[in-house]
């Protein structure tokens, strides 16, 4: 064993996994992971776990792997973790724990994902599950969307002793984690419905197809239906458009509609009541993880794809591995390069996306070099489907029916960063809500601080 | 959860259930929509709230079936329940928010097409509640197409009933009774009008040079029904809105109608539309643009 080195993980074949939704990393096998393990250093300062937002003792799992003892190792992580299987596959461990990592200034880090994706899945399979142990505080919580902030809130809240309620708008549990992220990097049944059976079996109830603002008010759920606390994770569903030219064309979808049509309702199985169209030229826009899911399922529905975005690849907002994943498929990157209008044929379908080039120039507001249009530079990118992934923003339906509750100029929910307590009493707010879209990490480390703040909240009253 | 209690054919093709969801019930007003799902790998397809019950605490719903997963809906039995029934989604009808006294000196017209007559409905009723008596206009294509004739007539001022082939009723097209209306002394003050787009489309143009101001109730395509998609976006007055959240009613003179109707062929293909000439047969309407 090369000490400086990672263990590789055995990942599906490139050419063949572009044709599939099974998941592209395979994982570790037990003396793989324990291989790996035995690369930690275990520092007695250890900078990994300041790294981690939810700050889960990795050394102190990744010894117990070491030795082979990975119940232990899935206790200590769920201390801290309440979906331990989706965090080591969509955690950016590169910029958190692992870009932290001592062994990674001389050599590699050690694969901390890998090993929590390892450890999670080990339990999974030998139906190891998280347990209740405080006893009944008789107070009731509503948790306003399943997503990762609001299942580790409820997670978290329900390990307290509190009563929750999850109460989630579409028909099925998980947000992002289900209709978000794709099959090949989460999978839904074999993953993601396990670790949400393990919210529910600390005694957690999920209402689906309740949408809180329209089926019921917050007011009325803390009024007439005794819920003393209220945590706010609706996310940030809403997306952006251009407004270019063409762009109401049949052929041009936002991402979100675009991934919740295959991810969600599953169209990417032929079998499916549900339509996707299945593009053979397709042009996502934008450079983050969400273009990156949505480039790679049009890639797997036979289509040549394009990225077109308007920075360079160092400026690209997307997870290395991720970008790495996509190039080795066989997407193609159109960089430095702005769509500026849809071309559409006499019927309103899609024939082709006009670009610009573009050139860095001094950095702007969020510290990227701001790109510039090169005069005179236009083409036309021969495509049938365009996919907007500029980004997304929260959804006004609850700041807008619930008194009291402030937002910022982004539509944001104004919540402070140590308990999540928003501008209304008994209400918090954590996750992409409440920063714009993040992270499932980020999130879930807001539903935490929210857990405890609404404990410190309701120990008071 | 969200049981049938009751589920009646209508018609050819056109079906009526109660369904208990008793959230959705008690919020919901005239003008909102649900979205359901028949079973675990249903499509999501939304549905304008036909009638409702606060206290027992259910909802009515009136679809035609134009497809694969309509037909499956329409297998549907009393006993049987929806595996997912959500709302009450979209903006509640203009109407609602105006005040009472205003509305009872307002002339008002509603034009109501084919399955259209179902959205209508709940708008009429809720002004026939509140002391409100308008003109409603049933547009069918044949006598035996028309639906909820005895509830409509229970609760409008004045049932204009018109059938295409004249099998019933007045005969022509709904514009042309419009015309007819306005000639024999009628004035209205606002027109809402709901069915297939391209109805609402020529009823908006007529009632453009009548002078009608006209609301319209938008059907595009929708996914999740709550504003996180994008499906359902339509131009109105040059901007871009989405009917699920802004709407689903706009106003008519404002709206793109045919890049709308475009915008509803996009998942139609080749198989989709002999499907459904196969299904149809004589009682298919035509005319609404959204199978050729």
């Amino acid at each position: 064993m090369d000490v400086l080195k990672k263990v590789p993980v055995a990942e599906q074949d490139a050419k063949e996994r572009a044709t599939n939704f099974k998941e592209v990393c395979l994982g570790y096998t037990k003396e793989e992971a324990m291989e790996e393990a035995a690369r930690c250093i275990n520092c007695k300062n250890a900078q990994c776990m300041k790294g981690c937002p939810v700050s889960i003792n990795i050394p102190g799992f990744i010894e117990q792997v070491k030795l082979g003892n990975f119940e232990k190792a899935y206790e200590i992580i769920s201390q801290s973790s309440a979906l331990p299987a989706v965090c080591g596959r969509v955690c950016p461990q590169e910029s958190q724990c692992e870009g932290k990592c001592i062994r990674g200034i001389k050599g590699e880090p050690i694969s901390i994902g890998k090993l929590e994706r390892f450890v999670a899945d080990w339990a999974r399979e030998n139906g190891i599950t998280p347990k209740v142990t405080a006893e009944k505080k008789g107070k009731k919580v509503a948790v306003i969307g399943s997503g990762p902030a609001g299942l580790t809130c409820a997670g978290d809240l329900a390990k307290m002793g509190y009563d929750v309620t999850i109460f989630e708008a579409l028909h099925e549990a998980g947000g992002v984690l289900v209709y978000g992220i794709p099959e090949f990097r989460l999978p839904k049944d074999a993953v993601v419905k396990k670790e949400i059976e393990n919210v529910k079996a600390l005694g957690v109830k999920i209402e689906t197809n309740c949408v809180v603002g329209k089926s019921v008010t917050i007011d009325e759920l803390m009024k007439n239906e005794g819920f003393e606390a209220v945590f706010i994770g609706s996310g940030a569903g809403l997306p952006k458009f251009m407004g270019i030219p063409g762009e109401q064309a049949n052929g041009v979808f936002s991402a979100n509609e675009y991934l919740t049509r295959s991810n969600l309702m599953k169209a990417f199985n032929e079998n499916s009541d549900t339509p996707i169209m299945r593009g053979k030229k397709v042009a996502v826009v934008g450079g983050g993880n969400v273009a990156m899911d949505a480039a790679r399922t049009a890639l797997r529905l036979g289509a040549e794809v394009h990225i077109v975005y308007r920075r360079s690849e160092e400026e690209l907002p997307a997870r290395v591995e991720e970008v790495h994943h996509a190039k080795e498929e066989g997407i193609i990157f159109d960089l430095l390069t702005n769509p500026v209008e849809i071309l559409e044929d006499e019927n309103n379908w899609v024939k082709g996306i006009k670009c610009i080039k573009m050139e860095l120039g001094e950095p702007d507001a969020s510290g990227r070099r701001s790109p510039i249009a090169i005069e005179g530079s236009e083409f036309v990118i021969d495509v049938d489907t365009v996919i907007m992934s500029l980004g997304t923003s929260p959804n006004p339906l609850i700041s807008s029916t619930t008194d009291g509750l402030e937002i910022n100029k982004r539509r944001c929910i104004i919540a402070d960063e140590e308990h999540g307590k928003t501008t209304k009493d008994g209400v918090f707010a954590g996750g992409d809500a409440v920063t714009g879209a993040a992270t499932v990490i980020l999130a879930m480390g807001a539903g935490k601080t929210a857990a405890k703040g609404i404990d410190e909240y309701l120990s008071q009253k | 959860m969200y049981k049938i209690l009751k589920a009646e054919e209508l018609t050819t093709n056109i079906y009526l259930m109660v369904v208990e969801a008793k959230r959705i019930a008690a919020s919901c007003l005239p003008g909102q929509f649900v979205i359901v799902r028949t079973s675990e790998d249903s499509e999501r397809i939304p549905l304008t709230i036909c009638d409702y019950d606060r206290e027992a605490g259910t909802i009515t719903i009136v679809f035609q079936t134009v497809g694969a997963s309509t037909l499956k809906m329409s297998g549907l039995k009393a006993g049987d329940s929806f595996h997912d029934f959500v709302g009450p989604l979209g903006c509640p009808s203009e109407l609602t928010k105006e005040n009472i006294d205003d509305l009872k000196k307002k002339h008002i017209l509603f034009v109501a097409g084919g399955v259209g007559t179902a959205p209508v409905y709940p708008q009429v009723k809720w002004l026939h509640e509140n002391g409100v008596a308008a003109d409603v206009i049933v547009g069918s294509k044949t006598k035996d197409l028309l639906i909820l004739e005895h509830e409509m007539e229970a609760v409008a001022g004045n049932l204009y009933i018109t059938t295409d082939d004249g099998s019933y009723g007045r005969s022509g097209m709904v514009t042309q009774t419009i015309k007819d209306l306005v000639s024999e002394g009628k004035q209205y003050d606002v027109c809402i009008a709901i069915g297939p787009m391209i109805m609402m489309k020529f009823v908006c143009k007529m009632t453009e040079e009548l002078n009608i101001p006209t609301i319209v109730s938008l059907n595009p395509i929708m996914v999740d029904g709550t504003g996180m998609c994008g499906a359902c976006r339509v131009t109105v007055g040059g901007e871009v809105k989405f009917a699920c959240v802004d709407g689903p009613e706009f106003d008519g003179h404002k709206v793109n109608f045919d890049e709308a109707m475009k915008r509803q062929q996009i998942y139609k293909t080749a198989e989709g539309r002999a499907f459904l000439a196969a299904k149809e047969g004589d009682t298919h309407h035509g005319g609404c643009g959204n199978c050729n």
